[in-house]
């Protein structure tokens, strides 16, 4: 449990003249939930791109599960890493079955057998068993987004990156993708959500990492993040989004 | 000599048909094989302009420019006439099928690379998160959906290339439009000419139409 599974340090990522991240020392431990929250623009979503390569951070090191990643070297340990959208981007050719079948059939060289036993399965847990033959557009966005988690958990990763989840749904449809997250996080898999949805920050996470401006400005306990925040760009982002 | 004995002489139609139908015969064998090497080749040129490294990029990029500003019965009459004098002599139905697919090829490699394009960005984003291959991405994620998209633009520029195959009738070629002057100037009468033309808007003009209808489909179910 105390193994670092990913471990960021002083990671520089820039956009032309604008630089998203100032030398991020982040760590997490295997079995770990971390949160990632701040203002839009902060850089939270840069980072988690950046752990499995989506960015290509331009200074610093990120190791995942032992093995240093990006700046030209292979995928290969990026496929221990998991990744959930705030778009879903779900395949729209394929069958929902398929979308989840696809990845541990051409990446972990399953029969499609095997992989649409696993993908029967993974649905199920999401909630979807009776969704299996229909197309992504034929399903409602909290839907999708239960496909794009059970997806990701077919290819069984370390880790799970949530990018947003929930900021693309309709208000009525938040609750049943925390929910499957929230069944997930007890499961022992590691994950790291980007998220501006505090109430579920303080119920799941082990650490909440309050970012501003592409550094890591304040992180800890929820307890200690929501109850005595010290930092005063923390104190008046916390103001700002649950004063409504 | 009425009008119909002129240009709609049914005697001249039945007596030249036979030289018709080889013509068309001839015209379909250019066009189908120009339109599919046109296909294959412009879905290279897509991917290499899209995806290579930098001088074989270029290469593709030179490639469609020229073969795009290039008049075909320029290329064809090069082809054919000029090639000799440098030991390389094509048939007639070789030199043409040649032109036409060289050039189908750049315009079709711009149909495919604005398909790709139009792939929204989230899709690559999804393949690269699984650990698809390029070649897994390309062919089970980006290319099933670009060509949905280029459906419409690649079956009109296939009408194109059938309607250019008429221009292989300058380098000898048998094909509808070549046997159509040979058999009005047998039968000293235009009826021929005039059937040819009947004949190349039957075949087209349902192409063009289903063009039409998948343009609008596609429209309609959107993104």
């Amino acid at each position: 449990m105390t193994r670092p599974i990913i471990e960021m340090n002083n990671v520089v990522k820039t956009f032309g003249m604008f630089q998203a991240l100032h030398g991020i020392d982040l760590s997490v431990k295997e079995g770990e939930i971390v949160v990632i929250i701040g203002p839009s623009g902060s850089g939270k979503s840069t980072l988690i791109r950046c752990i499995n390569q989506l960015e290509e951070h331009n200074a610093g090191a990120i190791v995942v599960d032992g093995a240093e990643v990006g700046r030209g070297r292979k995928r290969a340990t990026l496929i221990e890493v998991g990744m959930v959208f705030q778009s879903f981007n779900l395949f729209p050719h394929m069958t929902v079955l398929r979308n989840v079948a696809l990845g541990p059939v051409r990446v972990r060289g399953l029969s499609w057998a095997d992989a649409e036993e696993r993908a029967r399965r993974l649905l199920a847990r999401v909630g979807l068993a009776d969704q299996a033959a229909k197309y992504p557009a034929q399903l409602s966005g909290g839907q999708q987004q239960r496909v794009g988690i059970a997806r990701a958990l077919a290819m069984e990763p370390k880790v799970l990156l949530f990018d947003e989840p929930t900021s693309a749904l309709d208000p009525e449809m938040v609750g049943e993708v925390l929910d499957v997250m929230q069944q997930l996080a007890k499961t022992g898999v590691t994950m790291v959500v980007v998220t501006h949805e505090m109430g579920f920050a303080r119920k799941v996470a082990d650490r909440v990492v309050f970012m501003d401006g592409g550094r890591i400005v304040e992180e800890g306990t929820p307890d200690e993040i929501f109850n005595a925040p010290r930092d005063p760009r923390l104190r008046s982002f916390l103001q700002a989004v649950l004063s409504h | 000599m009425s009008i119909f004995d002129t240009f709609l002489n049914w005697k001249v139609f039945v007596q030249t048909l036979p030289l018709l139908l080889s013509g068309l015969t001839t015209t379909l064998a250019l066009g189908v094989t120009a339109i599919i090497l046109g296909f294959i080749g412009g879905l290279v040129l897509a991917l290499v302009r899209l995806y290579a490294k930098s001088p074989l990029r270029q290469v593709a990029i030179a490639y469609i420019d020229v073969f795009r500003s290039i008049p075909i019965l320029v290329l064809l009459v090069v082809i054919y006439y000029a090639l000799p004098f440098v030991g390389l002599r094509l048939s007639p139905f070789a030199a043409a099928t040649s032109a036409l697919s060289l050039v189908s090829a750049a315009y079709s490699a711009e149909i495919f690379r604005a398909g790709i394009e139009a792939v929204p960005k989230g899709q690559f984003e999804a393949a690269h998160a699984l650990g698809l291959s390029p070649w897994r991405l390309m062919g089970d994620v980006v290319l099933p959906q670009a060509l949905r998209i280029v459906i419409p633009p690649i079956t009109s520029n296939s009408i194109n290339v059938m309607k250019d195959t008429a221009l292989a009738s300058v380098v000898a070629m048998p094909d509808l439009l070549k046997q159509a002057t040979q058999a009005q100037a047998l039968a000293a009468n235009p009826t021929p000419l005039i059937s040819a033309a009947v004949i190349y808007i039957l075949i087209l003009l349902p192409l063009v139409r289903l063009v039409g209808i998948l343009e609008k489909r596609l429209a309609v179910r959107g993104r």
